[in-house]
């Protein structure tokens, strides 16, 4: 079998002394969905700091395709292939949907050191971010000031932008924090359309869209991984049942 | 020699204790309510102003201190309810823009009453002549005063803020505010005060500074740019910062405008040294200030984690 | 791009020294040619507190280096304007460089106090400069020197020729800022953390903006030494950092003409109000107040008419 896509060594982070990624071991398969759950506090969004590099590990390594990147800058690593999607909502408010995928794009469509040239006489770019507007569910919405759209629209976006980079391993923090159940059936669709030609290490609280989508799962408690694998396994687990899901979780 | 380094020494004490009195004023303000305030060098103009008025009125220097502590500290709580009070939730720029227009305001006022002119204020008589420290060495008396009242201030900052209910709330606003208030302390009285209190520190600096320094329209500008380096290097929110802070910026500017030009004539031409040397002397705080950033971009010891 | 307002505004610009020297009143084209050298300034700050979000209290320390070089080449024997002007701009740009390298690595608060430091390490630079002035400041013999029959003694070819640059410059602004690194800086300003998270590297940007910036602002400074005919350190002051900030703010910070029509309305207001009583920065100081705490998107933003968006 090819070598994981991510593999995550024994990291370590602590801050002053509370340990907050206790030798954490992961792996995510490319095209795989990874699900991350745990109670809050366990550690997950720091984690995902780490992973994307907003934060700097104290101990351990963490390998993309065989590749170190322990030491790799945030922007670094998304040219390497790894972007997140962010738990509270980052967009660019003030300007269009359009607009903000636009500049997704433009992070990876060669340099913006352009000082003459308008934007707006590109339209490729206003097509790719068009087509992704499209594929996150906010066709026709497109034009909309992203200050505006309602908030499962923005989580959407959200996840499109992580997308617009054409990563290769997507890290999703609670893509589905604050949405309606409604919204939550179209972001598991979305999620599910991804599923192979993109590897997810996907956080979430919601066990349904967890069950449905995740190949294999991890539980994080108080900054370790206390157990990992198919979710039939993971549902069985007499130990994620008392620290987590609760004894009546059928 | 000795005599010379041992005076320098204790002209940066001083010093640096004044700076210590605008600073934990200007540090509390930042730390706790977040607010930039540019105008805060012109409540200690408008204390050594005060101070000079009465004493020219009463003679009593003890008096114009009283005077000028409550009314400045009065006027700072006036400006706190009415124009600063808006300001907490606004960005940094605007914060800086209405405190600069404050700073104007002040500076015109002060113009108008008592004209562009600089104010004598004259040391206290008792106070006026050198004591003698040691043997040979004489150092002025009213020097010593300056860094007894320094002293005695810090202590009772200390005391009133690391051992008494009141100072446990300005810590803890100083640390997180939100919490703070979360946990039912009295935000805008605690605010109010605070401000009253950094008022009537400046007040007291204006007062042992004016007879040292000129009591003039803009003497507020050029301490206050110093305060501001002290508190970026003892860290925002921190009295204990801004002490260390200020002692330490004190000792670089005092000692290096003393030392710096002998020292660089020592082994540069004499013409270079003294065109290079007051100039080195002048920036040498904005470099341990950059210096200390660049190793801990918070300070030495910030009050928030 | 250029809208009808900004076309007549041009039109009245071009038009109105020649009416200024019809009716023998020449002193309000130099006092002109002032206020287009402060709204090219301005306007370099604009570029970066505005559109690039960095609140940077040094500004004018470029301002000073862009003069000092002009007048210390001019005290040289270099008094074309050729050499000077460009090397008052590239001077600038390298300051800005070096500053904006160490200060950019700080954010909030601190970005604001490192810059200020910056500044007055260099207005202690220029004051320790017996040689060219110190603290009293220089002179320079004449106005720099133009050729092609242009004499920039004359009151009206300089300030054509101060019209022609400061409009030169905003159009590349504008152009700048719909280009992509324009458009990259001003996301970075509203959501700088994302930007990184997608993939740009945005020290980077800040830092060339931060540089570009410095180096118009040095090409005013150029036009303020030949304006003046003198320079002081005193250009360098935080209190003209501070100024500066004031006409952006009164302008309206993001707009693209703010900066200009700051300069013109603080200017304007200067020279009206010390007409009537020394004490004009009273007023000053009462109606910043007032557009702080009430109409923070300044002039532009009154006359945009609308509170939301920015362009």
């Amino acid at each position: 079998m090819a070598p994981p896509l991510l593999r995550v060594e024994g990291l370590l982070k602590h801050f002053g002394g509370v340990i907050a990624t206790d030798r954490v071991d992961l792996s995510v398969r490319a095209g795989e969905v990874h699900a991350l759950i745990g109670p809050n506090g366990a550690g997950k969004t720091t984690l995902i700091h780490q992973l994307s590099g907003a934060l700097r590990a104290d101990g351990g390594r963490i390998f993309f395709d065989e590749r170190d990147i322990t030491r790799a800058g945030l922007h670094q690593r998304v040219h390497l292939g790894v972007a997140r999607s962010y738990q509270i909502t980052s967009i660019f408010r003030g300007v269009t949907v359009v607009h903000n995928l636009v500049l997704a794009v433009l992070a990876r469509s060669g340099s913006s050191l352009r000082f003459w040239q308008p934007l707006a006489r590109e339209p490729a770019l206003f097509e790719e971010a068009r087509a992704l507007a499209k594929q996150v569910g906010l066709g026709g919405r497109e034009n909309l000031v992203a200050g505006r759209l309602a908030h499962g629209e923005q989580r959407q976006l959200e996840v499109g932008l992580a997308l617009a980079t054409r990563a290769r391993l997507l890290l999703l923090d609670e893509p589905m924090a604050g949405l309606g159940p409604e919204e939550s059936q179209r972001m598991v669709a979305l999620i599910a359309d991804l599923k192979g030609a993109i590897a997810l290490l996907l956080v979430e609280h919601d066990m349904d869209a967890v069950f449905r989508l995740a190949d294999r799962i991890s539980v994080l408690d108080s900054g370790r991984i206390i157990a990992s694998g198919t979710p039939e396994a993971i549902r069985n687990d007499e130990g994620v049942r008392r620290a987590y899901l609760g004894e009546g979780f059928a | 020699m000795a005599t010379l380094i041992l005076e320098q020494t204790l002209n940066g004490l001083q010093f640096g204790l004044m700076l210590f009195l605008l600073a934990a004023g200007l540090t509390l303000v930042f730390g706790i309510m977040d607010l930039i305030n540019l105008a805060h060098g012109s409540l200690y103009m408008i204390g050594a102003y005060l101070v000079a008025t009465v004493v020219r009125a009463t003679g009593s220097f003890a008096l114009a201190v009283l005077v000028a502590v409550l009314g400045t500290a009065a006027i700072g709580v006036l400006l706190e309810v009415t124009v600063l009070r808006r300001l907490y939730a606004r960005d940094h720029l605007s914060q800086v823009l209405a405190t600069f227009a404050l700073l104007l305001i002040c500076n015109e006022i002060v113009r108008i009453v008592f004209g562009s002119q600089p104010v004598m204020l004259s040391m206290p008589n008792a106070l006026a002549g050198p004591v003698q420290l040691l043997p040979g060495f004489y150092y002025p008396a009213f020097r010593l005063a300056v860094i007894g009242v320094g002293l005695a201030v810090a202590l009772l900052l200390y005391l009133l803020v690391g051992q008494t209910r009141a100072g446990m709330w300005v810590r803890a606003g100083a640390s997180n505010r939100e919490m703070a208030a979360a946990m039912g302390v009295d935000v805008k009285l605690l605010f109010t005060a605070v401000f009253g209190v950094g008022a009537a520190l400046c007040a007291i600096a204006g007062a042992m500074l004016g007879p040292i320094l000129a009591v003039q329209v803009g003497m507020g500008e050029s301490i206050l740019i110093t305060a501001f380096v002290v508190i970026v290097i003892g860290g925002i929110g921190s009295i204990r910062g801004a002490l260390i802070g200020a002692l330490l910026v004190g000792m670089v500017d005092t000692i290096g405008r003393a030392f710096l030009p002998m020292l660089l004539r020592s082994f540069l031409s004499p013409a270079v040294a003294s065109g290079v040397g007051p100039a080195l002397a002048s920036i040498a705080i904005y470099v341990l200030m950059a210096a200390v950033l660049f190793w801990r971009p918070q300070g030495l010891f910030p009050a928030r984690a | 791009m250029r809208n009808a307002p900004a076309i007549g505004a041009l039109v009245l610009l071009v038009a109105f020294p020649l009416a200024a020297k019809h009716w023998d009143q020449l002193f309000y084209v130099s006092f002109a040619s002032r206020i287009l050298i402060y709204a090219l300034a301005a306007s370099s700050l604009n570029l970066i507190l505005g559109y690039g979000g960095m609140v940077s209290f040094g500004h004018a320390a470029f301002l000073g280096t862009g003069a000092y070089a002009v007048a210390i080449l001019m005290a040289e024997g270099v008094s074309s304007a050729w050499v000077s002007w460009p090397l008052a701009i590239l001077v600038s740009t390298l300051f800005a460089l070096v500053i904006g390298a160490v200060s950019l690595r700080t954010r909030g608060v601190y970005f604001i106090m490192i810059t200020l430091a910056f500044a007055q390490m260099i207005y202690y630079l220029f004051i320790s400069l017996r040689a060219y002035g110190g603290e009293d400041g220089l002179n320079l013999a004449a106005r720099s020197r133009l050729g092609f029959g242009l004499d920039l003694a004359g009151d009206l070819t300089f300030y054509y020729v101060v019209l022609s640059l400061v409009v030169g410059c905003l159009c590349l602004m504008q152009r700048l800022l719909d280009a992509r690194f324009g458009q990259v800086v001003q996301a970075i300003r509203d959501n700088e953390t994302r930007m990184e998270a997608i993939g740009f590297p945005t020290y980077r940007y800040k830092l060339i903006c931060f540089a570009l910036a410095g180096g118009a602002a040095g090409l005013a400074g150029a036009l303020l030494a030949n304006q003046n005919g003198f320079v002081s350190p005193n250009l360098m002051q935080w209190t003209q950092s501070g100024t500066l900030m004031v006409m952006v703010i009164l302008g309206g910070v993001g707009y693209l003409y703010g900066g200009a029509l700051g300069a013109a309305v603080f200017l304007v207001l200067e020279e009206a109000l010390s007409a009537y009583t020394v004490h004009w920065q009273l007023g000053l100081g009462w109606a910043l107040l007032a557009i702080v705490l009430y109409a923070r998107q300044g002039v532009a933003g009154l006359l945009a008419g609308t509170a939301a968006g920015r362009r």
